[in-house]
C-alpha cells in the first residue's frame, strides 16, 4: 500500500513528529511504500540543521533525515510555511527539500491513504 | 532530487474526494490560516473538495470580524475565494470538480449561531449526516 | 473508517467530536495523550464503554508504557496494539480522520 504522511508539529513541543516517525518505521517495515511526508505548520521546524537535542534525547530531525535516506523518501517542508518560520536552504538538514504546498495535495491523490499527525 | 521520485506521482486524470476539516478558531492559533491555503491549492489540481466547519472552526467564518487592533491578518475575507471557486466549479459544465461547504448543525447551534452569522453560504448538516459523508471521502485533512 | 484522537479526555473535546460523527461499524485509535480514555473505573470511562457497542476501540501500547498505565486497568473491549497496528489499522480502513 502507499502512504503519505503528513506532519504537523516541530520536534520537542508535541509528540507528533515521533508518532509520525514511529508510524512511518512501522509501515516501511511491513513492505508498505511511504510516497511522501509533508511537513506543514510548525512541523518545518522537523528540517532545522541549527537544532541542537540534548545528547541523551532523540534528534528527530537527525532520525528522519537517517529514514529518509535509507529508504529514499521525499521529506518535503512546505515553502509558504518554512519562511514564515525562518527554515530556509541554508539551514535546511540533510535529506528535506522545500517545495510547494501542491506536494501534499498531490500526495493525497497518488497515495492510497494519508495520515496526518499534529495537535 | 524531484524527479527520482516522478513515476510515483502519476496522477494525470485521478481524481479523489478530499476533506478539510477545520476544527480551530481563527487568530488564537495560525491552525485556521494554513488549512485556507492548503484548499486554495487543492483547486490547481481539480479535485474534489469538502470544507467542513466543525467545533470551534465554526469561529472562522463568523461575520464582522475585525482584528486591526490586534494587528493581525484578517482572514475572514479568503472565504469568499473559496465560495467562489466553488461557484466556478457549480457552474463550469466542463469542469469536474465538486466543491462543498458544510458547518456541522450540532457545533453551530451549540455556539448560539444561525446560518446568518457566516460571511458565506453554507450547508448545514447534522454530526450523524456529516459523519456519514466523512465515510465516503478519500483524503481526510485537519489542521 | 478510522477515528484519531490523540488529546486526553479531560483536557480537550476531541474525543466527544469524534464520538459525535462516527458512523457504526467504525474504528477508533486513542494514541498520544489520548490513551487516558480507555482507563477503567475513571470518570471519562463512560465514553469508551458507551462507543464499544457501536465501535472497535484501539489503544497505542507504547503510548500507554510510556505514561504507565498498565493493561490490567484497561476498559475491557478495547485492544492494544503497537505502531504495526497501527499502520494496519489506516491499511485495513478507508480515510483516516485524525481529530486534533
Amino acid at each position: 500500500m502507499k502512504f503519505g504522511i503528513m506532519v504537523n508539529e516541530g520536534p520537542f513541543t508535541h509528540q507528533a513528529s515521533d508518532s509520525a516517525y514511529h508510524f512511518a518505521k512501522a509501515a516501511l517495515d511491513k513492505g508498505h511504500q511511504v510516497l511522501r511526508i509533508f511537513f506543514y505548520y510548525d512541523g518545518v521546524n522537523n528540517a532545522n540543521k541549527l537544532s541542537q537535542p540534548q545528547a541523551d534525547d532523540r534528534n528527530l530531525i537527525k532520525l528522519w533525515g537517517e529514514l529518509g535516506k535509507e529508504h529514499n523518501l521525499d521529506l518535503v517542508v512546505c515553502v509558504a510555511a518554512a519562511l514564515r518560520r525562518g527554515i530556509k536552504e541554508e539551514i535546511l538538514a540533510e535529506g528535506f527539500r522545500i517545495s510547494g504546498l501542491g506536494q501534499l495535495i498531490e500526495a493525497g491523490v497518488a497515495a492510497d491513504r494519508l495520515v496526518v499527525f499534529g495537535d | 532530487m524531484e524527479d527520482q521520485f516522478e513515476d510515483l506521482f502519476d496522477i494525470e486524470g485521478v481524481k479523489k474526494k478530499f476533506m478539510f476539516v477545520n476544527r480551530k478558531a481563527p487568530y488564537g492559533t495560525i491552525y485556521a490560516l494554513e488549512v485556507l491555503e492548503a484548499v486554495l491549492i487543492s483547486a490547481a489540481f481539480e479535485q474534489h473538495a469538502a470544507i467542513v466547519f466543525v467545533d470551534d472552526g465554526v469561529y472562522q467564518i463568523k461575520k464582522g470580524q475585525d482584528t486591526k487592533a490586534i494587528n493581525m491578518k484578517n482572514f475572514s475575507p479568503t472565504f469568499k475565494i473559496i465560495e467562489m471557486e466553488k461557484e466556478d466549479a457549480d457552474e463550469d459544465p466542463d469542469m469536474d470538480m465538486v466543491w462543498r461547504i458544510i458547518v456541522e448543525k450540532e457545533s453551530m447551534e451549540a455556539r448560539g449561531f444561525t446560518p446568518d452569522d457566516f460571511v458565506i453560504d453554507v450547508e448545514v448538516l447534522s454530526s450523524a449526516e456529516l459523519g456519514a459523508f466523512m465515510e465516503e471521502q478519500d483524503v481526510i485533512l485537519s489542521g | 473508517m478510522l477515528h484519531t484522537v490523540n488529546k486526553s479526555p479531560y483536557e480537550r473535546a476531541n474525543l466527544d467530536s469524534c464520538l459525535r460523527l462516527a458512523q457504526k461499524g467504525s474504528a477508533i485509535l486513542l494514541y498520544e495523550d489520548g490513551v487516558y480514555a480507555a482507563v477503567k473505573d475513571a470518570d471519562a470511562s463512560a465514553k469508551i464503554e458507551g462507543a464499544l457497542k457501536d465501535l472497535s476501540v484501539f489503544v497505542l501500547g507504547p503510548d500507554l508504557a510510556a505514561r504507565g498505565i498498565e493493561e490490567n486497568r484497561l476498559i475491557n473491549g478495547v485492544v492494544v496494539v503497537d505502531y504495526g497496528g497501527f499502520v494496519d489499522l489506516v491499511g485495513e480502513h478507508g480515510p483516516t480522520q485524525t481529530w486534533l
